[in-house]
């Protein structure tokens, strides 16, 4: 039972993750109507700044902010010099030049930084454990992601239900050129859009930093479960990034806690084990496939 | 005649002539190089590649003269079955080497062997392609998978676990690793986990560890995903409860600078260690640091000392490798020092060496390294090699 507290928390703060990057790649598609695969390469991007600043300085707060501010710059840069050019063309070319632009990244960082992992360490005040419950230790660090990452939740729900700027991402996202005819710069709109995306991107590779290793390529593999997060949630809709994003990071976490050992119940230990661990992994995918069977356009579809 | 012209024309005519100039020589013997160099496994293949062209001087390799064709199969056994398909068809390469995973291994290999040519690794050695399926022209350099966590094994039955609960990504030397382990180690499985091998999250992992509550764990996740569960499992809270007895691809001179604290505790075995007291490792650690400015891994080593075996091969057959079974014979007397000491060939051609207990030790200068406590296995083979009939 307090097991299962602890993985239930360990889910969250997976999903939390999943939203920070979620909501700024649905935002750019639902928006847009740009598939930006180099959404893991600010990420990438964030957390290099974060640790490189955190080795200089020593500081785990002037890294983050680091981190957020490289991967802003980076990500209106980005959107100005080349994605820009994108959004009238097809998605496979989209696809392929946003390709070009992971490849682009993991080289430049590579070049800069060297392949070697860099190191970035946690401030004494986050580093320890808090128990939950008498007996069971959770890292507080963990803990102030969840947090982060619920205000930043939060945050993104004021800006977009309450604000004008929130008003014009949502007349976005349900009809793009109505907008543009009626005379709002959709153009500032989209680097707007695009650079929050980037900060949000930026936020969790500086948090993450701390959790995983950093190091060229990290924001690819964080990049296909994001896509399975916002086709589950609905392209272009930030509720559904953040449901989907807690269902996903749910699912996963329980699936690998608990499948093989109820696999085992019923088969042999090794052949429990071998077909857990597949499954397992396999799980947000079948997730993925049941949602889109149920409801085709994910759980909250914008457009009309 | 213009002075612009006159340039064209000498630039047209030099180019002409360049090829005859060329055969003028003999051809430079091609390796063909395929190894990780991108992703997060890019720094295991650099550090074998950085190692391998540091044996190499001039271009000549044990005397003959050589050329090293380097590709990066980025992590992918795909992309890696298409550079050999090139290699071999189209640059006619005979001798290959460098592949750091076994998953791309196990998919090239035959490709490799299918043409009649060489296969020499230098990390990835896979049970598949050590017993009943092993083959006259594949050598291993560097350690058959499973004896690396014979070690770890062997190393926890000496600090006295009797219950360890044990973790490896679900691929083929994942697989190898905890079958290695299990065969060495005498006491209880308390647990046992296959992760994913893209995974970077081991907090249900940890949890799982708590609840179950071993002596020691031991975990198999090399390079940059062994970072990530050291330090989650110091964040964890089990850093100073629960000693890991790990060997040596989870924890590197690499991971164990961007583990920093948390890696101190942890028990290693390996078959080198740059505290090596022998004049070729001596060489090759500090000929290493003067080049690249950083402490070499275990994978260099295993990257020079594959670069030397070759060499000796090379020499000893005038540089050819067109006889396979004339460099075969010269291979396998490995007539070279290696940087772990003493090293020869078993009868499935995979080594035969000693393996060590080290430990992360802070420094004079403050900074951590890794120190050779002492022998845990002496000249061990592998499991595989009696099934193995060449």
């Amino acid at each position: 039972m307090i097991l299962l507290l602890e993985q239930l928390l360990n889910g969250l703060q997976y999903g939390v993750m999943l939203f920070l990057m979620a909501a700024g790649l649905t935002l750019v598609f639902g928006i847009m109507g740009l598939i930006n695969l180099a959404h893991g390469s600010l990420y990438m991007i964030g957390a290099y700044a974060a640790a490189w600043t955190q080795q200089q300085t020593g500081s785990f707060l002037l890294g983050l902010a680091a981190g957020l501010a490289a991967a802003g710059v980076l990500g209106v840069a980005l959107e100005m010099a080349i994605l820009r050019r994108l959004y009238g063309r097809a998605h496979l070319d989209q696809v392929l030049a946003t390709f070009g632009v992971i490849l682009f990244a993991n080289e430049a960082v590579a070049m800069l930084f060297g392949r070697q992992p860099l190191m970035a360490g946690l401030p004494r005040w986050l580093a320890g454990a808090v128990e939950i419950v008498p007996g069971v230790p959770y890292p507080l660090y963990r803990l102030a992601i969840i947090a982060v990452g619920l205000a930043v939740a939060a945050g993104l729900y004021g800006l977009i239900a309450h604000t004008r700027i929130g008003m014009l991402v949502r007349a976005g996202a349900t009809h793009r050129a109505l907008v543009g005819a009626l005379g709002v710069r959709i153009g500032l709109l989209f680097t707007a859009v695009f650079g929050l995306g980037a900060l949000l991107a930026g936020l969790a590779g500086a948090l993450t930093g701390p959790l995983l290793s950093v190091q060229v390529g990290m924001g690819e593999r964080i990049l296909i479960a994001t896509f399975v997060v916002i086709v589950i949630g609905g392209l272009g809709s930030v509720r559904g990034a953040l449901a989907g994003s807690v269902l996903v990071g749910m699912v996963d976490t329980l699936a690998r806690a608990y499948l093989p050992g109820a696999l085992r119940g019923v088969m042999a230990a090794a052949d429990a084990d071998a077909l857990g661990a597949g499954l397992s992994s396999m799980a947000i995918f079948i997730l993925m496939a049941a949602v889109l069977l149920w409801r085709p356009r994910g759980l909250f579809p914008t457009h009309g | 005649m213009t002075r612009i012209t006159r340039r064209a024309a000498l630039a047209g005519a030099s180019l002409l002539a360049t090829p005859a100039l060329l055969r003028a020589q003999p051809a430079p013997l091609k390796i063909g190089f395929v190894t990780t160099l991108s992703g997060p496994g890019g720094y295991l293949g650099a550090d074998i590649r950085d190692a391998f062209l540091l044996a190499i001087k001039n271009d000549t390799l044990g005397g003959a003269k050589v050329q090293v064709m380097v590709e990066d199969d980025g992590l992918k056994p795909a992309q890696g079955k298409q550079i050999v398909d090139r290699f071999l068809k189209t640059e006619k390469i005979r001798l290959f080497t460098g592949i750091v995973f076994s998953n791309v291994l196990e998919a090239v290999a035959p490709d490799i062997l299918d043409e009649g040519a060489i296969y020499v690794s230098p990390n990835a050695g896979p049970s598949s392609l050590a017993g009943k399926n092993c083959h006259r022209n594949y050598f291993v350099v560097s350690w058959q998978n499973d004896t690396l966590h014979e070690s770890a094994g062997e190393n926890a039955n000496r600090l006295g676990h009797k219950r360890v609960f044990v973790l490896a990504p679900n691929y083929p030397a994942g697989r190898d690793a905890i079958t290695g382990f299990k065969r060495f180690f005498k006491g209880e499985i308390a647990g046992e986990i296959y992760t994913r091998l893209d995974q970077t999250d081991y907090a249900p992992e940890m949890a799982q560890i708590r609840a179950a509550n071993p002596d020691a764990v031991f975990q198999f996740h090399p390079g940059g995903l062994g970072i990530a569960f050291i330090r989650q499992y110091q964040q964890a809270g089990l850093g100073g409860k629960i000693p890991m007895v790990v060997s040596s691809p989870s924890l590197d001179s690499t991971t164990l600078n961007a583990v920093g604290d948390a890696a101190l505790g942890i028990e290693v075995s390996a078959q080198w260690n740059s505290d090596f007291d022998n004049p070729v490792s001596k060489k090759f650690v500090a000929d290493f640091q003067a080049r690249h400015n950083r402490m070499p891994t275990y994978y260099a080593s295993q990257g020079y000392d594959t670069a030397l075996a070759i060499a000796a091969a090379l020499k000893a057959t005038g540089g050819r490798v067109d006889d396979t079974e004339a460099f075969r014979r010269e291979m396998l007397k490995a007539n070279f020092h290696a940087t772990r000491g003493k090293f020869r060939f078993g009868s499935n051609q995979h080594p035969i060496q000693d393996w060590y207990a080290i430990r992360p030790q802070r420094g004079a200068d403050g900074k951590l390294f890794l120190k050779t406590q002492g022998k845990v296995l002496s000249d061990r083979g592998d499991a595989y090699a009696e099934q193995c009939k060449l």
